[in-house]
Parts: C-alpha cells; sequence; structure tokens
C-alpha cells in the first residue's frame, strides 16, 4: 500500500463519506420521528391504529433492506406514470431521495420496536404517581413516560445507529456514490482491492467509534444514579 | 503420533501443488463472464449462461482442446478475482485498452463496435445527430472536433448513465466530466432500467449491445442518437483478458481466435447475435 495511492484516493474516500454523513443523520432523525408515531400507533387501545403499526414493522423488519432499497428505486420506475400523476416522481427520480425514503421506513420500523419496549418498561408506580399529581395525558407522556424511556431505550437505540452506518452503504447499489460506491468505483478503476477497501472500513470504523463514544457520553448524562462511583465489597466488610 | 501428521499435511500440500503445477497444461480453463451484458454475455430465463461469448468460448475450447468451464462473476470485480486466480480468463465484452494492459494481457481482438448514446424517443434529443457518422478519437480531424463539440453542446447539463469501470465510463471522464452529470451503474441493464424510467437522459455503451435491445420489446421506446465513437478510450477491440503471467495461454488462445477469423466463424457468430459482422478485420 503506497503513500500516493492514499494521497491519491483518499480525497475521494472523503467526498463520499460527506454523503455518507449525510444520508444516515438524516435518515435517522426522520426515521426517529416515525418510530415514535409508530409506538404510540402500536400502544394505541384502538385497533385499526395499533394493526396497521403491527403491520409496518412487521414487513419491514421481515424483509431486506436491498431487497427494500430495490423496490423503491427501481420498483418506482416501473410505475413512472402513475407516480407522475400524483406529482411524487420529482422526488422518486432522485436516487438520493429513495435512499433516504428506504433507510428512513427501515429504521423507524427497528426504532419504533425499541421506543415501545422503552415506554412499555417504564414503571406504572411512575405512572400512577404523577396522575396522583393531577398531570395530564400529555404533560404525562412528555415529563415521565418519555424522558423515562428514552433513557431505557438508548442502548439499544445506539445500536441501531450503528447499524444505520453501515446500512447506508447499500445505497451504493442505485447510483449514490456514498462511502462504499466510490470505494468500489476506485477499486474497478484502479484493480486495486484489498488497500481501497481496508481503507473503507477504516472510516466506517472510526464513524462508529465516535458514534459508541457519543452514545455512552450520553447514556451517562441520562443515567447518573448507574454510573456513580460504588462502593466495593472490601469497604463494605471493613 | 504429531510428527506423523504433521508429515501427511506437507505430502498433502506437496501433492496439492503440483496440482496445480500441471494445470500448466491448460487441458482444463476456467472462464469468467458478466452473464448481464446481452447479447455478449447473458443469462436466458432459464438461469443458463448464453450469448455470442459463450458460443465462442465453447469454440475456441475445441479448437485448443481444452474443457472449458464457464463462470458468472460481477463485472467490477472481474479483474482483481482473475489476478487472485479464481479463473483463468475473462471472456467478457470487455475492450483492451491501456489501463488494462497495466495489470492484464489480452489476446488479439475478437470483436469491436463503436460506442453511441442511447436516449428515450420522447426525449428532446431524440433527433441528435452530427455531420459525421464516425468519430475515431485515436486521431481528431477538424470535423471531428466539430462533432466532438456538438455531442457536448447536446448533452450539457444532462445526466449521462453508463455503467462502471467500463471505457465508455473512462470516455465520459476524459470529453465530457464538468458538461455533463455522469451516473455510473453496476450493470448495464439497471442502467436501461432507469433510462426507461426518465432518471437518465441518455445511455452510452456498445452498438452491439444497442441494436439487439432497440430491436427487442425492452428497447422499444429508444432509439440511438449522434456518431458512433472508437478508438482512444474505447482502446483497440474486445479480447480474451488472462493473467499476465500466463504467455503461454495468451498464445494459445491467440492462435485459436486467428483460425476461428479465417475460417469465418467468428463473423457467423456475430452476425447471429448481433445482426451485423463486428468481428476484428
Amino acid at each position: 500500500m503506497s503513500i500516493e495511492f492514499i494521497q491519491e484516493v483518499l480525497p475521494r474516500l472523503l467526498g463520499g463519506l460527506l454523503l455518507t454523513l449525510q444520508i444516515v443523520p438524516l435518515s435517522l432523525v426522520l426515521g426517529f420521528a416515525l418510530a415514535v408515531l409508530v409506538a404510540l400507533m402500536r400502544l394505541s387501545p384502538n385497533l385499526l391504529l395499533s394493526g396497521l403499526a403491527y403491520g409496518y414493522v412487521y414487513v419491514f423488519r421481515s424483509t431486506p433492506l436491498l431487497v427494500q432499497i430495490f423496490l423503491i428505486y427501481y420498483g418506482s420506475g416501473q410505475f413512472r406514470s402513475f407516480f407522475q400523476e400524483i406529482g411524487l416522481w420529482p422526488v422518486l427520480r432522485e436516487a438520493y431521495w429513495c435512499a433516504i425514503i428506504a433507510l428512513t421506513l427501515n429504521t423507524g420500523a427497528y426504532t419504533s420496536e425499541i421506543i415501545r419496549g422503552g415506554i412499555q418498561s417504564v414503571p406504572w408506580g411512575q405512572i400512577e404517581a404523577a396522575r396522583a399529581c393531577g398531570m395530564s395525558r400529555l404533560l404525562l407522556f412528555r415529563r415521565i413516560i418519555f424522558p423515562v424511556a428514552i433513557r431505557q431505550a438508548l442502548p439499544a437505540y445506539g445500536n441501531e445507529m450503528i447499524l444505520m452506518v453501515k446500512s447506508s452503504s447499500l445505497a451504493s447499489t442505485i447510483t449514490i456514490m456514498e462511502l462504499l460506491g466510490v470505494t468500489r468505483q476506485i477499486v474497478s478503476e484502479t484493480f486495486v482491492v484489498f488497500p481501497t477497501f481496508a481503507m473503507a472500513g477504516a472510516i466506517y470504523l472510526s464513524i462508529n467509534f465516535g458514534l459508541t463514544r457519543g452514545v455512552q457520553w450520553l447514556e451517562r448524562r441520562l443515567s447518573p444514579d448507574l454510573y456513580r462511583p460504588r462502593e466495593t465489597g472490601d469497604a463494605i466488610a471493613h | 503420533m504429531k510428527i506423523h501428521n504433521l508429515a501427511l499435511a506437507v505430502g498433502a500440500a506437496v501433492a496439492l501443488a503440483a496440482g496445480t503445477a500441471a494445470a500448466g497444461d491448460w487441458s482444463k480453463i476456467r472462464i469468467a463472464t458478466e452473464g448481464a451484458y446481452a447479447p455478449w454475455n447473458f443469462t436466458d430465463s432459464s438461469g443458463k449462461l448464453v450469448g455470442f461469448e459463450l458460443d465462442l468460448a465453447k469454440d475456441l475450447c475445441e479448437r485448443m482442446g481444452s474443457e472449458c468451464e464457464v463462470v458468472a462473476q460481477a463485472w467490477e470485480g472481474i479483474i482483481p478475482a482473475l489476478q487472485a486466480g479464481k479463473y483463468d480468463t475473462i471472456i467478457a465484452g470487455m475492450s483492451i485498452t491501456e489501463k488494462r494492459m497495466k495489470v492484464i494481457s489480452f489476446t488479439e481482438c475478437y470483436a469491436a463496435t463503436p460506442a453511441t448514446f442511447v436516449v428515450t424517443k420522447d426525449s428532446p434529443s431524440a433527433g441528435f445527430k452530427t455531420d459525421l457518422e464516425a468519430i475515431n478519437l485515436a486521431e481528431v480531424s477538424g470535423d471531428e472536433k466539430t462533432a466532438l463539440d456538438a455531442i457536448k453542446q447536446e448533452f450539457k447539463g444532462k445526466t449521462i448513465g453508463v455503467q462502471v469501470a467500463t471505457t465508455h465510463l473512462n470516455f465520459l471522464n476524459e470529453y465530457l466530466a464538468g458538461e455533463v452529470e455522469i451516473r455510473s451503474y453496476d450493470t448495464q441493464e439497471n442502467l436501461d432500467l432507469d433510462l426507461d424510467a426518465g432518471r437518465v437522459d441518455a445511455a452510452l455503451a456498445a452498438m452491439s449491445y444497442w441494436k439487439p435491445l432497440l430491436e427487442s420489446d425492452k428497447g422499444k421506446n429508444m432509439v440511438v442518437v449522434g456518431p458512433g465513437l472508437t478508438g482512444g478510450p474505447f482502446g483497440a477491440g474486445v479480447g480474451v483478458g488472462i493473467r499476465q503471467d500466463d504467455k503461454d495461454l495468451v498464445a494459445k488462445f491467440d492462435e485459436a481466435i486467428a483460425a476461428a477469423k479465417a475460417d469465418g466463424t467468428i463473423s457467423k457468430l456475430a452476425v447471429q447475435w448481433f445482426g451485423f459482422d463486428a468481428s476484428c478485420k
């Protein structure tokens, strides 16, 4: 692996990284908003709402993301006149938005289950106490259920974010020149396989290193009680 | 006991090494093709690899007296996997270019066709023509320069789709970068889908690919525009790709290809698959 080669391809790889760093946060934010909505629908006593949410989660968790991306991108191309009529074609025409839609719907399904688990883990006593104080349903959700649920769900959500960073590489299959897309292009131009993929792997590794650290920091901030220095067994024995 | 096992292992390793060395007589040849570039090589509805190059490979193998096994390999990894020894030859519509010659060897050329742009029939470029019907980029004359400028003018600001790691992509990068948006696809078939869907304004590929497609139902909405392009980045026709160390295999193939050219087999296969004689002269 020569220094010249690294110098030549690194700027291009970083260009691809820039696109990855656009696609991932955007679909995470959109997916999270969708997930909160779906989780609430899923917990609703209304059978229609919870059924819809269940169906959506079931479909998107049980099919490969690659299939979803192809269905949304090449699938929509087959029904172009229909989408043109309802005015969605300008969005679906762009590979970028197709990737965002697929990734959003996919992470939305997984995240909604994470959030649902978080909400259901809120101790009943806390909810009762809040009700006893006379909180309205909205206030109860905002002040008690949501913050506690997020705290519970954070480790699992950290996992989901890491998975998304890696899943975004599938966008390269629909002409998007994000990190893996650029890597594959460089490999097919230069035929230098190992160093190029190794560099791409190292970049993904460092993104996820930062992400893991960020989640860890947030976990400590949100649950300081769990990270207080504990008295050791020895100290108790003395 | 341990020493015994070790001796066995060493023995096996030696036998294995001898086995690969014996393959040097090329009684068995492994051939890679892409299987997604009709009519050169593609997969039929039953999942079988067929096409001009499959027929050609069969003919060449018979001439060489070798037993050939054809495998499908994704285009973008086709050269690295050759170098890694996954197979011995590439017969996949691969043009002989200087860039590829740096990493692998080629036999002499067995087929060559110009590259052309294709657009959909409802495109504003559907009637695009230049004064010249063909441009050879090896030496660009005054008229050819004018025709190239006309291409630039016609596609300025538009999106042109092309398959990744092809001479066609190299041409776009060299001649039209900055003027047009270049979008690269993993397979030509995916590019066709996007041309049909209107996601790209034009597509660039070999005439030998377009002609049968345009005559089929899939291509009924597409039309060839502008001049045919050869030479320069398009290289010196299509040849068999072989590892640089296997000089004996190159010679073997060269001999078989020369014989197949001489008795008209390649011309016959080309007419059968492309509808015109695309064989190298």
